[in-house]
């Protein structure tokens, strides 16, 4: 079943053209990667879905449901989640807040202490840290909390914006690790990287975007053989 | 001279610490709003006065029904209270809508010219409404919990006078730290409260988060308002007379305790308002005999606006503001 279903869409930053035509989709139960440069247009992708940013033309749907320029605290109740670039987490509030404030929409206290202690299943590290203020936390942690406040809205999809910026390589490998972890236990998952080989070796299907257009798409598995995908992204 | 100060002190505590804490309560208003839309909302004086002439009216139309007479001052004071900040609460809510909402990505400047534009307005309407019914603009209300009380401070220690006050202002104090101390509450712990935190440090995420941002921008426009407009109500209830002008110098003074905390910061609002009203009372019982008389009580205000210069040269993030430390 498609869970996700982009039509086409772009979208403006005032005069200025960030996406030309992008279309993708994801199925329930895969992990798809969009990956490219910097400025190629992946997080306004992710914003244009989510309905951070708004989009000229083109539709969104999801499972079906018309989402095109839904603002977000509408299609986030729809069951995705968007994990922003660079883990954005409610600095001055505490771990918990930032975990409450996931599960904002979510009624009965029972439903949201049984997610937290899930969440505490993935990420160990923010039970002990549960009064801490968010923003004293390592780079590493914040991203993990950011997930973990995702996991709080029980999403389907999960989408991730760059998990891995700024985080050192034995994290990153952590942070992979639970994005495939999450995928077997049934989350579906749009994963936008930079770090191209890595998002491509743990991903079913995946799409190369520059200059806001989709250049090539395929499983993964091909599109790390891929020469041009090589040159351009993994040398 | 430190004598005449000391014997002063009872007094200047009392007076101080009524003014502080209705600084306080509207300097909330500026900090809430501006912690959410970096907007420094200059018509909040003009609800504070709002509330002032609406609590006023309710007074004047109330205890003009005969059987009014029945009930306690108190509980009355608690309607009029609850009645008057709902509806400078909606007043709020409506400014915001019409007023900031579509200036909402303008330029900072605007909205705030557009602020003070709104005070005009408001300035203008209750005045109008005032003369409509009134005949004139500047009303007195009915004389409330007027009982003198005298405060035996000389019997503590001879340094001291007796301070001596009406009950309006233990009122006043007693119902501001009220107010202060269950927004405390809400905004550190419930839901709503966390997501107005949350709103206030990063919109963007708070709306990924299911947060209604429209909607938690409405809700801190109404408690603002409401808080606003209930310490307009103890203003009318403690001085008797208002006019539709006393929004002004008072709202710049709650601006400047909203500074002098570190605007944007809720508990620096409440320890600015104290603070800027039991120095003003010191100032003002103080100045000439500081000065040799050079200087008397009236430059009070001068000495608000000073301490706000001073504030803004060695620490401008005020008081209990502090640059939070990021990590990206």
């Amino acid at each position: 079943m498609t869970v996700l279903e982009v039509n086409n869409i772009e979208t403006y930053y005032g005069a200025i053209q960030a996406l030309r035509g992008i279309s993708l989709h994801v199925d329930e139960g895969e992990i798809v990667t969009l990956i490219g440069s910097n400025g190629a247009g992946k997080s306004t992708t992710l914003k244009s879905i989510s309905g951070l940013a708004k989009v000229k033309t083109g539709t969104i749907q999801y499972k079906g449901k018309e989402i095109t320029n839904k603002p977000p605290h509408q299609t986030t109740i729809l069951g995705m989640a968007h994990v922003p670039e660079g883990r954005r987490i409610f600095s001055n509030l505490t771990v918990k807040e930032n975990l409450l404030m996931g599960a904002f929409s979510v009624k009965g206290k029972d439903v949201i202490q049984e997610r937290m202690e899930q969440v505490f299943t993935h990420f160990p590290k923010l039970k002990e840290r549960l009064n801490q203020k968010g923003g004293t936390m390592s780079g590493g942690e914040q991203q993990m909390l950011a997930i973990g406040r995702a996991l709080m809205m029980n999403p389907e999809l999960l989408m991730l914006d760059e998990p891995s910026m700024g985080l050192a390589p034995i994290i990153v490998e952590q942070i992979f690790e639970i994005i495939l972890h999450l995928n077997s236990s049934g989350i579906t998952i749009l994963l936008v990287e930079q770090n191209a080989y890595q998002a491509l070796s743990i991903a079913h299907r995946g799409y190369v975007i520059q200059n806001g257009e989709i250049v090539l798409s395929g499983k993964g598995s091909d599109l790390v053989e891929n020469d041009e995908i090589k040159e351009a992204y993994l040398a | 001279m430190l004598q005449e100060i000391l014997q002063s002190l009872p007094q200047v505590l009392v007076d101080g610490l009524t003014l502080g804490a209705v600084y306080a309560v509207v300097a909330l208003g500026y900090t809430m709003v501006y912690g959410i839309l970096q907007l420094i909302n200059f018509a909040h004086g003009e609800v504070f006065m709002s509330g002032a002439f609406i609590g006023t009216a309710f007074f004047i139309l109330i205890m003009g029904m005969g059987w009014a007479s029945a009930i306690p001052q108190f509980i009355l004071l608690i309607i009029v209270l609850i009645l008057t900040a709902s509806i400078t609460g909606l007043v709020g809510v409506g400014l915001e809508r019409v007023a900031y909402r579509p200036l909402r990505n303008a330029p900072r400047l605007i909205p705030l010219i557009t602020a003070i534009g709104i005070s005009f307005i408001l300035q203008d309407v209750v005045r109008f409404i005032a003369e409509l019914f009134n005949g004139n603009y500047i009303v007195t209300g009915p004389s409330l919990f007027s009982e003198q009380i005298t405060l035996k401070a000389s019997a503590i220690s001879s340094i001291f006078y007796d301070a001596r006050f009406k009950t309006s202002f233990l009122i006043v104090l007693g119902v501001a730290i009220i107010l202060m101390v269950a927004l405390d509450y809400f905004v550190n712990k419930t839901k709503w409260g966390t997501a107005m935190r949350a709103v206030a440090l990063d919109r963007e995420t708070a709306s990924l988060m299911s947060i209604n941002v429209n909607k938690v921008i409405s809700i801190t426009f109404f408690i603002g308002s409401a808080l606003g407009g209930a310490t307009g109500v103890l203003f009318a209830v403690q001085y008797g007379t208002i006019d539709p002008y006393i929004g002004f110098i008072l709202g710049l003074k709650a601006f400047i305790a909203a500074v002098l905390g570190g605007i944007g910061n809720i508990r620096g609002a409440m320890v600015g308002g104290m603070l800027l009203g039991l120095m003003e009372m010191f100032a003002s019982a103080n100045l000439s005999l500081l000065t040799g008389g050079v200087f008397g009580a009236e430059y009070k205000d001068v000495f608000a606006f000073a301490i706000l210069i001073l504030v803004l040269i060695f620490k401008p993030e005020g008081l209990l503001g502090k640059p939070t430390a990021e990590k990206v």
